[in-house]
């Protein structure tokens, strides 16, 4: 039983890897392809704007007030508070729990909508025809999701910097002035640079492993609920696992 | 003319097909018929090259299809229409759109000409007026009409169709198969059909195969098939009261 657990582990790796090989074909027509990538821009990026908005928001606003809570001693500077929202919003919770969240919100849609043309032969049905399924589906939603996710990510840090500004305000814990000593105090633009290197890896893995759970689903609906949870589940681990190695990797 | 050779499929342990060999002829609607689970979806799944046959080959024409490489097969692909058991349309594309899918794809017409073509199909189907409609907004056998539209509409010269009347009611499933019979008749395709359903068979099979247990058991026509005297075959045709009344009526 342990043995073909591990077994299980090699088969999904090398599935995913020939997955991958036939998803990096090029597309039987350019035009089709570059109207599809559009598709998945507006369905993976734009119809998300909301949610990350909203996170970004929040975060950006709590992440200043409890810093202002903790730091009630004469001896640290007002000026933290920012230095601490900018640093929290650009390293981590923009590049990576936005993305968390996203492997929910995209990742599942990817799994079950993959997973239906599955179970109901429509990907058969591309086959038969000639058509490299893998690429056909998969590439736009790939290509679409590298290219929209900084933008999110980009205005995710924005949005929860400016509320952090306007609730230190509005709560008289820290002035405008105060506050923008904080986000431009030893501001390094790599660390930018750095998060949408970050974050592009983790649109990667979103997309490919949610496609990879929902192209080999087999059975009916149930299945396709089971690989729609698969595919979010492992998403979220692999970011968090890559979320390791990169920092460990670039920033020592 | 399609040629099965000597396939062999294995799943496991599970040995699927065993030495199959048959022809597919011409202008005719060749049956593929049997129980649930005996190989019948495997055995079409291994012509058209969506499953890998483990021994044996496929010819279509007397073109070797499974010694081809994915190219080459993209070219005889192109000659294959197929209606799938749950018709398979994309669902996220409108009827007009579904039979326009495999021209966009692969033809160099114009939007006009394609539209044209469009329109064609779906009245030789018999379907007007759904052109804008959603597959989930229409009915079961409708969805079917629009299969085949799509699988017609490259022109192929070779056409499967998985289970074509399952679902429907008796009446539809008429209407379907004297659909399938015609289109083979007028464009002289190499139709195969795979069922279970004897009131199919004794409409419009010309060529029957009876698989058993993953082998050709039995090949014959419709007269030979219901004076059959092979045991297998027999418990298979005559399964229902239906049907062992119309052979004490033809005794
Ligand atoms: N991809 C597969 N992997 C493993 N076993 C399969 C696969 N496809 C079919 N089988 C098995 O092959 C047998 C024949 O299936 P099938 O050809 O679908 O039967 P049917 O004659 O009803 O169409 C069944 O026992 C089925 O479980
Ligand atoms: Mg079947």
């Amino acid at each position: 039983m342990v043995f073909s657990h591990r077994m299980q582990i090699f088969t999904n790796i090398g599935r995913y890897a020939l997955l991958m090989a036939s998803v990096f074909r090029r597309p039987e027509k350019w035009k089709i392809f570059y109207r599809l990538t559009v598709l998945e821009i507006d369905k993976i990026g734009v119809q998300s704007v909301g949610i990350v908005a909203l996170l970004s928001l929040f975060m950006g606003a709590v992440i200043c007030i409890q810093t202002a809570a903790n730091i009630d001693s004469g001896w640290i500077p007002v000026y933290t508070i920012g230095f601490t929202v900018r640093q929290t919003m650009i390293l981590e919770f923009s590049p990576t729990i936005i993305p968390v969240i996203m492997a929910g919100k995209v990742g599942s849609n990817i799994a079950s909508e993959i997973g239906t043309m599955r179970i109901s032969e429509q990907i058969d049905a591309l086959d038969i025809m000639g058509i490299n399924s893998a690429n056909y589906l998969i590439l736009p939603k790939l290509v679409g999701a590298l290219f929209i996710f900084p933008f999110l990510i980009v205005m995710s840090m924005v949005l929860g910097i400016t509320a952090g500004a306007w609730v230190g305000e509005l709560a008289g814990v820290i002035s405008m002035p105060d506050y923008q000593t904080g986000i431009t105090y030893d501001f390094r633009p790599f660390q930018v640079a750095y998060s949408l290197i970050k974050t592009t890896v983790f649109a990667f893995i979103i997309v490919t492993i949610s496609a990879y759970y929902g192209y080999y689903t087999k059975g009916g609906a149930l299945e396709v609920g089971k690989a729609s949870t698969q595919a979010v589940v492992y998403s979220i681990v692999l970011i968090m696992i890559c979320n390791l190695l990169i920092s460990q990797l670039v920033l020592t | 003319m399609i040629a099965v050779e000597g396939v062999s499929k294995t799943f496991g342990t599970q040995h699927v097909l065993r030495n199959v060999s048959t022809v597919f002829e011409t202008g005719k609607v060749n049956f593929i018929i049997g129980r649930s689970g005996s190989g019948k979806s495997v055995l079409t799944k291994c012509i058209v090259g969506l499953l890998e046959v483990d021994e044996g080959r496929i010819m279509f024409n007397d073109r070797n299809f499974t010694a081809m490489n994915e190219q080459e097969r993209k070219a005889v692909r192109q000659e294959i229409g197929m209606l799938f058991q749950g018709s398979a349309l994309f669902d996220s594309l409108t009827v007009e759109e579904n039979v326009m899918f495999p021209l966009t794809m692969f033809s160099n017409m114009s939007k006009a000409e394609m539209l044209d073509r469009v329109n064609w199909c779906l009245k030789r189907v018999q379907l007007d007026n759904a052109n804008k409609k959603f597959p989930a907004e229409i009915s079961g056998g409708m969805q079917k009409r629009v299969g085949i539209a799509r699988a017609i509409a490259m022109n192929p010269k070779y056409l499967f169709c998985d289970e074509p009347n399952s679902g429907l009611d008796p009446q539809t499933a008429i209407v379907i198969d004297n659909l399938i019979k015609e289109i083979t008749y007028e464009f002289n395709m190499t139709t195969v059909v795979v069922s279970h359903d004897m009131n199919s068979v004794i409409e419009i099979g010309d060529r029957i195969n009876f698989v058993f247990e993953g082998e050709i058991w039995w090949s014959g026509d419709k007269v030979d098939i219901l004076k059959t005297t092979n045991d297998e075959l027999n418990n298979f045709v005559y399964a229902s009261d239906f049907m062992r009344i119309v052979r004490e009526k033809l005794q």
